[in-house]
């Protein structure tokens, strides 16, 4: 066992855990933070992705030991104190960019790191910037009016989802 | 009492946001997976790595012995308290059956199969333990080829004596619903047109995003169940019918569900397994899948062969269709199973007028991974194959393959119209749809453009491609599903639920998982019973809560589901009318009911439905014989499937030295009726063309000659990705279903059926100056290189998908 002390989401934690636990798991089952989750063994699909030291990675892909001393940020600890919404969680929301919501917190998770990176991407830097996460549901369309949307850039269209289309 | 709310207005055809998404963006969810219960244990399963062999010995000594595990059981140790997979849907009466026990004591028929189950007190110490079982094997022939299988050459289950499960066939002469089928190819032959060709759907894996998990509570006087599933109804009666478990004695919770596409429409071993070891040990048990498990012993969907013969006259008028399908159920015939094919017995005819049509499939066992409904189940290997054959029809003519199709198919003053497979097609307008999607491709300035590059050689061709789609959904008629010999009903219930402080509990036997039943459910209560659409609560997926549901698969939530509701709602107001009568001192006969108020006509006397709900929680003051409640259930029964249509037009443009596909430009219009939410019906046709776009050019589940599923992550099974997609063009016309109350059509699997035709028909479109005149599914850039340079489809992909491990290594478990 090791002892890491970290914190997620603003709360200070620390914890004996064993080497080979993961990030993510460490999340899930030592926290509860359960609005992160686990959709692949191979860090394909990017359910479990959070922001390390402000950065997003894939949960599953780092070990808890490594997250030692760093500050984590998950879904659970985005919208601010009092509920209000992200943008970009308000923006998927607005633009019906998720159905079943399972890889909604590693797509909202990587959208805030992509417009922080590149606040008025292409439609193609959209694209390639979430490339490494898999959504079965909406078919990308409404995530990528979602990304717009939240970067302000919807195309001139002010009810960017809702007529589907035409972008 | 006055009425303090306002009442709602419009709320069918609004484009609200969803209820669900709340908890969805901000990880407030109860997945499986996130429950964990005191006391709680995990299981891992033993998988066989062999397609098909007999267990000649399992050694758990080791197993046990390991730190914090608490039980190694097999299939032996279960005993009949393992319960069984049930098959719901014997095709034919005299359909070959084998015995599916969850975890097998004696032999295994196919690679990922459980032998033995490891339960231990964490998820990580329970894997580790299922390394130490040893299980000996003597490994069997296996059946893995779909034709071989046929054949018999190989038996996948050798004491049944044959691979061939059933033949089902359909035969308009016979039935009486149209001609002589030979006699039309005969003399299409003579003096018209013959199109011949196979066609293979590749096989295909769900991948929902949400791998599946299960949790069972033993303790307390309900076993409880939360599973990952489509059908907590149907998984219910599936343990209680084969454990001897009163169905009243067990609990079924589908909570937050990440996705199923029919991958989660299943009773499940995993299921089985956890009830009966929770029953055993009397603790609570938790088992949820790896990704790897999830692709390999989750159900596939789709592969079959097509051998289709499409007569026509010289000028194109079709007079014939005769499909022979060999439908691959894998190693069991699962819940659904072997219906799968008979779904689409109806559809290859699709909205063309073939005077005579022969329909024949031959399910087959193998010894690979089960089968069973994935997003479409039947109807987009039905589309895909007339779509495919009315093109290579218009190739024969010469003519664009928008004119064939409109030769043939059914004009919209002929409806309501009777198709050649016996279906009554309530309503439809094609040539609305199909002009509108014309318009907002572009077709003409496509075709002149693909004609340039044509002329000029470029090294980027453009190929256009069409569908023409229609689907029979709204599963199902009752009647019908008896005739076919099905398990079960068609019906959906529904109850509504009058709170006294004036809110609505509506509860649906349907069970969402990702479609928005909560917010198109509240739209449709809000408008009829006149209350705000906030103040509507839609509880589902809990058989303690609605317990009595059919669940929710085959586009039927809102086409049967909707209706049960409708007709609950209408119930509702008819029990509150006579106690508005007594309470407004007036005669019933002289009430109106409208924007959930009741109002005395000729008056501004009036009550709203709410207040009345108030009064009857206090019964204080009620008429005489009148009971204390207002709530009220329904279950429908559906008069007829219905049928979405719809044309989409695909461009792809092809990089001839490279074989790389790129999509260009999709335009679709659907006809799906009255729509309830657009938001909703546009993120089903965005994801379900996706789907259907995958299977065209990049998804298949590939077995190695060892039968091991060597696509087994998202490493190799290829879906795709945000960057391998495009942003869609789409619309709708609106040609109202006659058949319920909303006038809605169903469009939860239409995009996924429309869209794989057009892809590979705009493949093989841009190939046709090469000699291609087919490209197998899917058209990776090897296959197109392949047919570019040789003029065929492109052969297999097995090589390009190798396993991503040294062989000198051997199979890797």
């Amino acid at each position: 066992m090791t002892r890491i002390s970290l914190t997620v989401d603003g709360q200070q934690v620390v914890d004996d855990v064993e080497p080979r636990m993961l990030l993510v798991q460490y999340l899930r089952e030592k926290l509860g933070k359960t609005g992160t989750v686990v959709g692949c063994d191979t860090s394909n699909c990017g359910a479990c992705t959070v922001h390390l030291d402000g950065r997003s990675v894939k949960s599953c892909n780092v070990l808890a030991v490594q997250a030692d001393g760093a500050a984590v940020t998950t879904i659970e600890g985005l919208a601010g104190d009092d509920g209000t919404l992200h943008p970009v969680q308000e923006a998927f929301r607005e633009c019906h960019g998720l159905q079943c919501g399972f890889c909604t917190p590693g797509m909202i998770m990587q959208t805030v790191d992509l417009l922080a990176e590149n606040p008025s991407p292409s439609e193609e830097a959209i694209r390639l910037g979430l490339e490494g996460n898999l959504c079965r549901c909406t078919g990308y369309h409404n995530i990528v009016r979602a990304v717009q949307h939240a970067a302000g850039v919807s195309a001139g269209s002010t009810s960017s989802a809702g007529e589907g289309a035409t972008a | 009492m006055t009425a303090t709310q306002e009442p709602a207005q419009g709320e069918i055809g609004r484009d609200r946001r969803r209820k669900e998404d709340q908890r969805l963006i901000t990880g407030r969810t109860r997945w499986t997976d996130n429950i964990t219960l005191p006391g709680m244990l995990h299981l891992a399963m033993v998988r066989s790595p062999f397609p098909h062999a007999r267990i000649t010995s399992i050694d758990t000594a080791a197993a046990k012995g390991a730190p914090n595990v608490v039980a190694v059981l097999t299939g032996a140790d279960l005993g009949e308290g393992q319960g069984a997979c049930i098959n719901a849907w014997p095709v034919v009466p005299d359909q070959v059956t084998p015995a599916h026990l969850p975890m097998p004591t004696d032999r295994v028929a196919f690679a990922g199969e459980t032998v033995a189950v490891v339960v231990a007190r964490s998820a990580a110490e329970a894997r580790d333990a299922a390394e130490l079982v040893e299980v000996d094997y003597e490994e069997l022939p296996a059946a893995l080829d779909l034709k071989e299988a046929a054949a018999n050459t190989v038996l996948a289950h050798p004491d049944l004596g044959t691979n061939v499960s059933a033949v089902w066939r359909f035969d308009s002469a016979e039935a009486g619903t149209g001609g002589d089928v030979e006699q039309a190819i005969a003399e299409a032959r003579e003096n018209g047109i013959v199109i011949e060709r196979e066609y293979r759907q590749q096989r295909l894996i769900p991948a929902f995003m949400e791998p599946r998990s299960v949790v069972v509570d033993p303790t307390g006087e309900q076993i409880t169940v939360w599973s990952a599933t489509q059908v907590p109804h149907i998984l219910r009666f599936a343990i209680a019918a084969t454990t001897g478990v009163p169905e009243s004695k067990i609990r079924v919770i589908a909570p937050d569900v990440g996705g199923g596409f029919g991958g989660k429409l299943q009773q499940t071993p995993e299921e089985m397994i956890a009830f009966a070891v929770a029953r055993r040990l009397g603790k609570p048990v938790k088992f949820t899948e790896t990704r790897s498990e999830s692709l390999l012993t989750a159900h596939h969907g789709r592969d079959q062969w097509q051998r289709l013969t499409l007569a026509a006259t010289k000028d194109g008028h079709v007079t014939g269709l005769k499909v022979d399908l060999l439908a691959d159920l894998g190693a069991y015939v699962a819940i659904v199973g072997g219906g799968v094919p008979v779904l689409g017995a109806f559809m290859f005819n699709a909205i063309y007028k073939f005077p005579a049509y022969q329909f024949q499939t031959t399910n087959v066992l193998t010894n690979k991974t089960w089968t069973d409904a994935y997003r479409g189940a039947g109807r987009p290997e039905a589309t895909f194959a007339i779509e495919r054959l009315m093109d290579e029809l218009a190739h024969e003519l010469g003519k664009d393959p928008l004119e064939v199709r409109e030769m043939n198919w059914i004009k919209h003053e002929e409806f309501p119209f009777t198709t050649v497979a016996g279906l009554e097609y309530d309503s439809g307008n094609y040539e609305a749809a199909t002009a509108r999607a014309k318009e907002m491709f572009g077709y003409d300035a496509l075709r002149a453009e693909q004609a340039d590059r044509r002329a000029r050689g470029d090294r980027v061709q453009l190929g256009l491609g069409v569908s023409t789609f229609t689907e029979m959904c709204g599963l199902a008629p009752s009647r019908v599903l008896g005739s076919l010999n099905y398990g079960a009903g068609g019906w959906e219930h529904a109850e509504v639920r009058m709170l006294a402080t004036g809110k609505v509990e509506v509860v649906t036997g349907a069970s969402a998982h990702g479609q928005g039943h909560e917010t198109a459910f509240s739209q449709i209560v809000a408008d009829r019973l006149g209350v705000p659409f906030e103040d509507v609560e839609v509880l589902h997926g809990d058989t303690q809560i609605s317990h009595k549901g059919l669940d929710t698969y085959g586009s039927r939530s809102l086409v049967v589901g909707g209706e049960a509701l409708v007709r609950a709602v209408d119930k509702v107001i008819e029990k509150a009318r006579p106690v508005a009568a007594h309470l407004l001192e007036a005669s019933a006969d002289d009430l109106e009911f409208s924007d959930g108020r009741f109002t005395v006509r000729g008056t501004d006397q009036g009550m709203a439905i709410t207040e009345i709900a108030t009064a009857v929680f206090a019964a204080h003051n009620l008429p005489d014989g009148v009971e204390a409640s207002i709530d009220s259930e329904a279950t429908y029964d559906p008069v007829n499937f219905n049928y979405p249509h719809g044309t989409h037009l695909c461009a792809v443009e092809i990089d001839t030295e490279t074989g790389q596909v790129r999509m260009r430009k999709y335009a679709c219009c659907d006809d799906i009726g009255n729509v309830i939410n657009p938001l909703i019906v546009s993120g089903q046709v965005h994801g379900g063309l996706v789907q259907g776009i995958a299977q065209a050019l990049w998804e298949e589940a590939v077995y190695d000659d060892n039968g091991t599923l060597v696509t087994g992550s998202f490493v190799d099974y290829l879906l795709p990705t945000a960057a391998d997609t495009i942003s869609f063009d789409l619309d709708h016309t609106t040609s109202p279903a006659t058949t319920n109350s909303l006038g809605t059509k169903g469009v939860g699997e239409a995009g996924t059926i429309a869209s794989t035709p057009a892809v590979v028909n705009a493949v093989v479109d841009a190939l046709r100056p090469y000699g291609v005149h087919d490209v197998a599914m899917p058209c990776t850039p090897e296959r197109v290189w392949r047919a570019i340079n040789s003029g065929g489809s492109g052969g297999e992909t097995t090589q390009a998908a190798a396993p991503h491990f040294d062989e000198s290594e051997g199979a890797a478990q």
